[in-house]
């Protein structure tokens, strides 16, 4: 039986499908004005971020609403917690994006310190991850969720491959390299950051659909 | 540590005449907790909680197959005398049943039905009931006075002092906030909470969120079976039968 309820969800369901391609499309163009060296798309990455928070805010109102007016319980209540705190994922994975482009602004004037490789292959895991942690529970794919909680440890091992070629090749044989490579170091820490929020989002998405808790547990996977 | 067991169903069925209203309930009721029993309309709850304390044994045509434990006593067996069992599991049902009688008579009329005499004690029994049942401070100036002058929410907790008298072991409640307002409701469940510390309570309520708030264990029927029972917190988070969730969620129907 359809319930007017299921329309209220259903709702939600949308809302974040919009959140997360606005968190996407602010990572893919964070990144992009890094390669094009485009100080414009990264200040409209920047003002892109309002329409991320305003859209977090009501998010969470319409979830608070449901909760007070409709006490849900079992898969609804666990759809609506996982929502709520989905929402608070998505809104930090914005602000890194915006992390990222004011470190291109940092950088923008002043020629690139190497051609880019990795940091557009991590940007590709990130927005990947991402997108499949919203297809994962728009869908309650538990096998795609799983897929992304995995994936993490590739978005770290690069991280940790680009930190150490800026360090070893860069900073430490010429200090004068810093100001061009530190902001490229952060670049790849905040990348790896929104894989990590993906990660919290694919484990919540887990435990909405099989009531499991990994989260700290990756052995119940 | 385990929870002790009050009570237990082993393999109940009932009919009312021929028509089946349980079906092999196992059921286990833990000492000093309330287990709440919801379902659908004539899934058989209070059918279930009236076996309890045998109040249907009273019903023409009703037979019985399977047990009904009591610290591990079958409560059927026919040396078992009924009216000590229902002095052992008392009852408040929907509708808040004072007699037309004075607020102290309810409440001692228990005792004299079990054949206490002594005025000290019942009187002792009285009060201690009553400031049990969350109503002395309410009716302490007014213990000879109708108890039909009390309003809605005091006539339950009233029924519950008159329960209480005969120092029951367990307490079955059916629907005891039907029909009160949710200030009284609040009052009667705040009051569960804190029978539950001397007492082994079972309720029966279509309230969800009532079950949900004050039970430590639910037990859903459906159709006259036991679907699932486990701790209540599990059956509204992640309850385990398909059957449980779509009830719990309104999808039922």
């Amino acid at each position: 039986m359809e319930r007017h309820f299921d329309e209220e969800l259903k709702g939600i369901n949308s809302e974040i499908l919009k959140m997360g391609s606005l968190a996407e499309e602010a990572i893919v163009d964070s990144v992009k004005a890094l390669k094009e060296q485009s100080r414009e798309m990264a200040v409209n990455v920047i003002n892109s971020d309002k329409k991320i928070d305003g859209l977090e805010v009501e998010i969470e109102e319409r979830c608070l609403t449901l909760m007070a007016l409709h006490q849900p319980t079992a898969i609804d209540l666990r759809f609506l917690t996982t929502a709520i705190k989905l929402n608070n994922e998505l809104e930090r994975i914005a602000d890194l994006a915006v992390d990222v482009a004011q470190r291109v602004l940092e950088i923008v004037d002043k020629p690139l310190l190497k051609p880019l490789v990795d940091i557009p292959k991590l940007c590709v895991i990130a927005q990947t991850m991402v997108k499949e942690s919203i297809d994962a529970f728009v869908n309650r794919d538990i096998a795609l969720a799983k897929k992304v909680v995995l994936s993490d440890a590739e978005a770290d091992k690069l991280r940790n491959f680009v930190q150490d070629e800026l360090v070893n090749d860069y900073i430490s044989k010429d200090a004068s390299t810093a100001t061009r490579a530190v902001p490229l170091l952060l670049i790849a820490r905040h990348l790896e950051r929104i894989c990590d929020h993906a990660t919290n989002i694919a484990e919540d998405v887990i435990y909405m659909v099989d009531a499991k808790v990994v989260r700290h547990h990756p052995e119940e996977l | 540590m385990h929870d002790t067991i009050k009570m237990k169903a082993e393999g109940v069925d009932f009919f009312y005449g021929p028509r089946q209203a349980l079906k092999n309930i196992n059921l286990d009721i833990c000492e000093k907790h309330v287990t709440a029993i919801i379902g659908p309309s004539g899934c058989g709850k209070s059918t279930f909680i009236r076996l309890l304390n045998r109040m249907n044994e009273l019903v023409p045509n009703a037979s019985l197959k399977g047990r009904i434990l009591l610290d591990g006593e079958d409560i059927f067996e026919e040396s078992v005398d009924a009216v000590e069992i229902r002095r052992r599991v008392g009852m408040v049902f929907q509708k808040p049943n004072p007699f037309p009688k004075s607020i102290f008579e309810n409440v001692s009329y228990g005792l004299h039905v079990n054949g206490v005499k002594d005025k000290k004690l019942i009187e002792k029994r009285v009060i201690a009931s009553l400031e049990k049942a969350a109503l002395w401070g309410d009716i302490k100036d007014r213990l000879h006075e109708s108890a039909l002058k009390l309003s809605g929410g005091q006539q339950q907790r009233l029924c519950i002092a008159r329960c209480l008298a005969v120092e029951p072991e367990v307490i079955l409640f059916d629907e005891p906030c039907a029909s009160l307002d949710p200030i009284s409701t609040g009052k009667i469940e705040e009051l569960i909470l804190e029978l539950k510390k001397y007492y082994t309570i079972v309720i029966v309520t279509h309230n969800m969120q009532q079950a949900a708030r004050i039970s430590d264990h639910t037990a859903f029927f459906l159709l006259g079976e036991l679907i699932e029972m486990g701790e209540t917190q599990g059956i509204f988070t992640a309850p385990r039968d398909k059957r449980t969730e779509d009830y719990i969620t309104g999808r039922f129907g």
